[in-house]
């Protein structure tokens, strides 16, 4: 494959990436931080990453340079048939809902402009017959919940929109998948009890790519967070409003 | 391994592809040993030099037994290094490696055999991170050829106590000594660039025998060490009379491309010990039979076979978490080396102590060490290292104060990273290196930054 990856310095993104370095893959990493993104670059070369990794400068929080960064991507892969976006923000819910500018932030990232760029990405894809979009949204946005209402909305609103243009352009080529994981123990985890169920990002890798290669729309990963997220939408408003989760 | 306490998930905003402000949590932690236990502010990101910035110490993996991965009590700041793990460079043709330092070796074992390189030592756990290799300055099965991972360190990137970070070497700074070994007291590693060595085939070739007493321990372990470049002894402390430290002796090399099999090493997952057993579950009778098990098992012919490196080297990593066994009490390892020459006597009145202090010495690994290396603190020297896991109880103190007290009598020292209860008096007397250590250590860190739970217990510095 070759695949344009923003977000791939971090936690289950860059597990991912070293998944798709190591089967040989080519892969242009985007990201804010060049200098990091160049330590993560040699890290997958190293690993078995057909050719140079390329590193382009892209902030998830300035749209403008979404299209230059992808076609700086294009250029340096020659084509893009995969697109990656694991980059997102994620929100204590009682600090979003102290800080209006926090909030609007991580709404305004996680949901108005990953679909900026998945738009952009998504058209490149389709004029050249198709490709792979995977995006990482969250099983917090299967069903409002106490604890991640602000974060939950914006990834209830971003799996929503992949849903549609799946519907949409399936039949010109397009293959998307949903990325939904459950609590995987990574930096922003850290120190925090694991619940059952909790996951690797290594675990999360191995399923995500395997979706990709599948042309799987949504995958829940760890596995298990399918059936913990079909008993939780059926819960009762009764139960939801008794219970912390 | 850290010891959280139970928390509540509560999600906490993380900025994205900002470099993590890993807030930090206050949480139990504790070495592999599980005692001491002490609350620090830990904090992970990806981005280590930023961690280190007002940690005292950083901390990897946490395979040290005692409390040489932890902060001094008070919940200070201590940086953990496990997710700053990325591999920046490997030159197929030198086999030098530069890497992040929380990089684990599990990892860097996986990438390099195929490629026909292997970690020039590696001590006997793959659950550590590159950063801690050079902090212990560990050794290995072959440290009578190969000496300690420092020996192969070509240099490293650490920040100071003063802030500064400074790629150092052994030419250009007094540091760089100093650090191999020196229990991450000397600052904060953030990249190590090492030497690997080239292997012939991906497997080992293994030899081993039954030894029916010390005696024959001894003179087989250094008969071994002319032919062999692994040798090491597990043995039974806890049989008495004329098989006393009866042992199995474990020597290997890398396999010849002949007698390889034609295919590589297939990795495996190991299943993790699903619980904390009761502190009364693991009894010395049980310890009995397993030894004699092991023991008699093996039988008296010598035994010739192709094994996989994991199985060689990392025999207890067939079980993750395996310390869970011991229970909320934790066993700590009284490891210890002896100088040469290799008396029979000395050691006799080693078994001797141990049998008097009615030690419960459940596991326990002989191995003759080469001459001391770089590192201006470093555990080894030339002599016999006698590793042995005890289960902590209200007598521990006493049997680590009575062997210390015969380690410093013999000439011998004690490996600091596996220990939770020496005191600074024994360690002192130990280690006549000391002060030409601290005199370094002072100079970059003359305000005393930069500590830990085991340099404030054993090194006198303040908390």
């Amino acid at each position: 494959m070759n695949v344009a990856f923003l977000g791939a310095s971090k936690g289950m993104g860059r597990a991912l990436a070293r998944r798709m370095a190591e089967r040989g893959d080519r892969i242009c990493l985007l990201g804010r931080d060049l200098e990091d993104l160049k330590r993560s670059a040699a890290d997958l070369e190293n690993l078995g990453a057909t050719g140079e990794v390329g590193v382009t400068s892209c902030d998830l929080a300035d749209t403008k340079g979404f299209a230059a960064a992808l076609a700086a991507a294009k250029d340096a892969l020659g084509d893009i048939d995969t697109v990656v976006v694991s980059a997102g923000a994620f929100g204590d819910q009682e600090a979003l809902e102290a800080d209006s500018e926090a909030r609007d932030r991580l709404l305004t990232l996680n949901f108005t402009n990953t679909i900026h760029f998945c738009e952009l990405a998504r058209t490149m894809l389709l004029e050249r017959g198709g490709g792979r979009l995977c995006v990482f949204s969250s099983v917090a946005g299967e069903r409002g919940r106490k604890p991640v209402i602000l974060y939950g909305a914006s990834k209830a609103g971003l799996s929503y929109y992949l849903e549609g243009i799946d519907h949409k352009f399936h039949s010109q080529g397009l293959s998307v998948t949903v990325v939904k994981p459950g609590f995987v123990k990574t930096g922003m985890t850290a120190g925090l009890d694991p619940p059952p169920f909790a996951g690797e990002p290594d675990g999360v890798a191995r399923d995500v790519l395997k979706a990709i290669d599948r042309g799987q729309p949504v995958v829940y990963t760890p596995a298990i967070w399918q059936w913990v997220m079909l008993v939780i939408r059926y819960l009762p408003r009764a139960v939801m409003r008794r219970i912390g989760f | 391994m850290a010891h959280e306490t139970k928390k509540k998930f509560t999600p906490r905003l993380v900025k994205n592809a900002a470099p993590a402000k890993a807030s930090g949590r206050s949480v139990e932690l504790a070495g592999w040993g599980r005692y001491p236990i002490v609350r620090g502010n830990e904090r992970q990101s990806e981005d280590l030099a930023d961690i280190t910035r007002d940690a005292v110490l950083t901390r990897g993996l946490a395979r040290a037994y005692g409390d040489a991965s932890l902060p001094p009590a008070g919940d200070r700041n201590v940086a953990s290094s496990v997710l700053a793990d990325r591999l920046l460079a490997f030159n197929r043709n030198t086999g030098i490696v530069r890497v992040e330092a929380g990089f684990p070796l599990m990892r860097l074992n996986r990438f390099s055999l195929p490629r026909g390189w292997f970690t020039p030592v590696t001590p006997g756990t793959h659950f550590v991170t590159v950063g801690g290799m050079v902090a212990a300055d560990i050794h290995g099965k072959n440290h009578h050829v190969a000496g300690c991972f420092g020996e192969h360190v070509r240099s490293f990137k650490m920040r100071v106590a003063d802030g500064a970070i400074i790629e150092c070497n052994d030419e250009n700074h007094d540091l760089f000594r100093a650090t191999l070994g020196g229990m991450g007291l000397t600052g904060h590693l953030l990249e190590v660039e090492f030497q690997m060595e080239r292997i012939p085939s991906p497997w080992i070739w293994e030899e081993s025998e039954q030894l029916p007493n010390f005696e024959t321990v001894l003179e087989r372990l250094e008969d071994a060490g002319r032919e062999w470049p692994f040798t090491v002894c597990w043995s039974d402390f806890l049989v008495t009379g004329s098989n006393a430290g009866r042992a199995l002796l474990m020597k290997g090399r890398w396999a010849k491309p002949e007698e390889a099999p034609a295919g590589l090493p297939q990795w495996r997952s190991a299943p993790t010990f699903p619980i904390q057993l009761p502190s009364w579950a693991l009894q010395t009778w049980m310890m009995r039979i397993g030894n004699f098990l092991n023991y008699t098992k093996h039988g008296a012919a010598v035994r010739r076979h192709i094994v996989h490196p994991e199985t060689f080297y990392y025999p207890l990593d067939v079980i993750r978490e395996w310390n869970r066994v011991y229970g909320k009490r934790g066993f700590t390892q009284h490891q210890a080396v002896l100088p040469a020459p290799h008396t029979h006597r000395r050691h006799e009145q080693y078994l001797r102590l141990l049998h008097d202090l009615r030690a419960k010495v459940f596991l326990s690994v002989v191995k003759d060490c080469g001459d001391e290396g770089k590192g201006m603190i470093s555990f080894p020297k030339r002599g016999v290292s006698y590793a042995l896991d005890i289960p902590i109880d209200q007598g521990t103190q006493q049997v680590v104060d009575r062997l210390n007290d015969f380690v410093v009598a013999e000439g011998g020292r004690i490996y600091l990273a596996k220990d939770a209860f020496t005191r600074p008096e024994h360690f002192r007397a130990m280690d006549p290196r000391l002060d030409g250590w601290n005199e370094v250590r002072r100079k970059w860190d003359p305000e005393g930054r930069l500590k830990s739970a085991l340099s404030v217990r054993v090194l006198g510095d303040r908390a």
